[in-house]
């Protein structure tokens, strides 16, 4: 129920956008989701119908998963973050804090852990609508 | 597009009373000590505290707690198990003991990540032991933790007050609170950090022998508190904090 925290901080930051902008409705809320962050969005989606403030009763949730592409900062390999190679407590773990993938990851090609994180990490609001 | 984590965790820490960053701009001069001493001190006098190790490189509070088998609950978040009478809270639970080589914003967003999902409760006290510098972590403490003040370690040497010399300066122009300087690991008579200190115009909260049998106690919460350090940091609690 890590995705309830992230829904909270998803409403919390668009009513103080919707605020901000005068808003007294938010329509449509485009919500990016990294790979990395490996959400149920099933949960997701029902904590965030569960939080719903007034302002967000009509709003209309599209979501986009963004593919996490990582790339080797020695060998400036890149590869995608991939599930099946990793057993299911380290996936728990990157669940929770998606930095720990630099603890348990490592380039396929070098074997160095000092990759960058491309793609894929983190939750984003992409845009915000709504009427005035 | 905006980072949702940012705006909920002042919201998170809403219910603690008084968030205290152990820091200095040296390691090895025992912040981790002292915080979590500090940490168990508070919390024997009746408080409710939190630990949070935030050297996400090199954590080492759980050594000296000797915290092991535990594992956060999820519950609309994470929520710290609780520890020798202390919410305690570290990259350990999922790093284990392997080693975690972040970088700067690898830094960040661990952080960020940590604080939008933790869910502490009310605390009278949540202390957090910073890794060393003032680098990341201290950078992003200040700039997501309202009401933060912090407590500066050094040991009596010029070169490890000559770099908290530099976090005191940041901190003041950056106008954060300091509730003060411990001078730990003190071997011999000499007021030279204390006179440092005061020149500062920062409080000097007080000095801590170096404890030969400290050592011994690593994992033992009850035998640390008997150490003559444990006594010089509860004095340290009773008079200033």
């Amino acid at each position: 129920m890590h995705e309830w925290a992230l829904a909270e901080a998803v409403v919390s930051t668009s009513v103080r956008i919707a605020e901000e902008k005068g808003l007294k409705e938010i329509t449509e809320l485009k919500i990016k989701i990294g790979e990395l962050q490996q959400i149920d969005q099933e949960i997701f989606e029902f904590a965030l119908s569960q939080l719903r403030s007034p302002l967000l009763k009509n709003t209309k949730f599209s979501f986009e998963t963004v593919k996490a592409e990582l790339k080797c900062r020695v060998c400036n390999h890149k590869w995608r973050f991939n599930t099946k190679n990793i057993n299911e407590g380290v996936s728990e773990f990157i669940h929770f804090v998606p930095e720990i993938a630099h603890t348990y990851l490592k380039c396929p090609k070098c074997s160095s852990p000092d990759f960058e994180i491309l793609t894929g990490r983190g939750i984003w609001l992409d845009s915000i609508k709504g009427v005035k | 597009m905006v980072d949702p984590r940012l705006n909920i965790i002042n919201e998170r820490l809403a219910k603690i009373g008084k968030i205290i960053a152990v820091s200095s701009g040296k390691g090895g001069v025992g912040k981790s000590m002292i915080a979590s001493t500090l940490a168990l001190a508070l919390s024997r006098r009746g408080y409710k505290v939190g630990l949070l190790d935030l050297d996400f490189s090199c954590p080492s509070t759980h050594v000296i707690l000797n915290i092991e088998g535990l594992y956060p609950e999820e519950e609309k978040g994470i929520v710290p198990p609780e520890a020798h009478g202390l919410r305690y809270m570290s990259i350990i639970y999922y790093a284990r003991d392997k080693p975690s080589p972040l970088r700067g914003v690898d830094i960040s967003n661990a952080i960020i990540e940590l604080f939008a999902i933790t869910r502490w409760g009310s605390l009278d006290f949540l202390v957090i032991d910073m890794p060393p510098g003032i680098g990341d972590a201290t950078l992003d403490m200040i700039r997501f933790v309202k009401g933060i003040s912090f407590l500066i370690v050094t040991t009596p040497s010029k070169v490890a007050f000559e770099t908290v010399r530099k976090l005191i300066q940041l901190l003041k122009d950056l106008k954060v609170p300091t509730l003060g300087v411990v001078e730990n690991m003190k071997m011999r008579d000499s007021l030279f950090i204390r006179e440092q200190v005061e020149r500062l115009a920062v409080p000097f909260l007080g000095e801590i022998n170096f404890d030969y049998k400290l050592e011994d106690s690593m994992g033992d919460v009850k035998k640390l508190l008997e150490t003559e350090f444990a006594q010089s940091v509860k004095e340290i609690v009773s008079k200033q904090l």
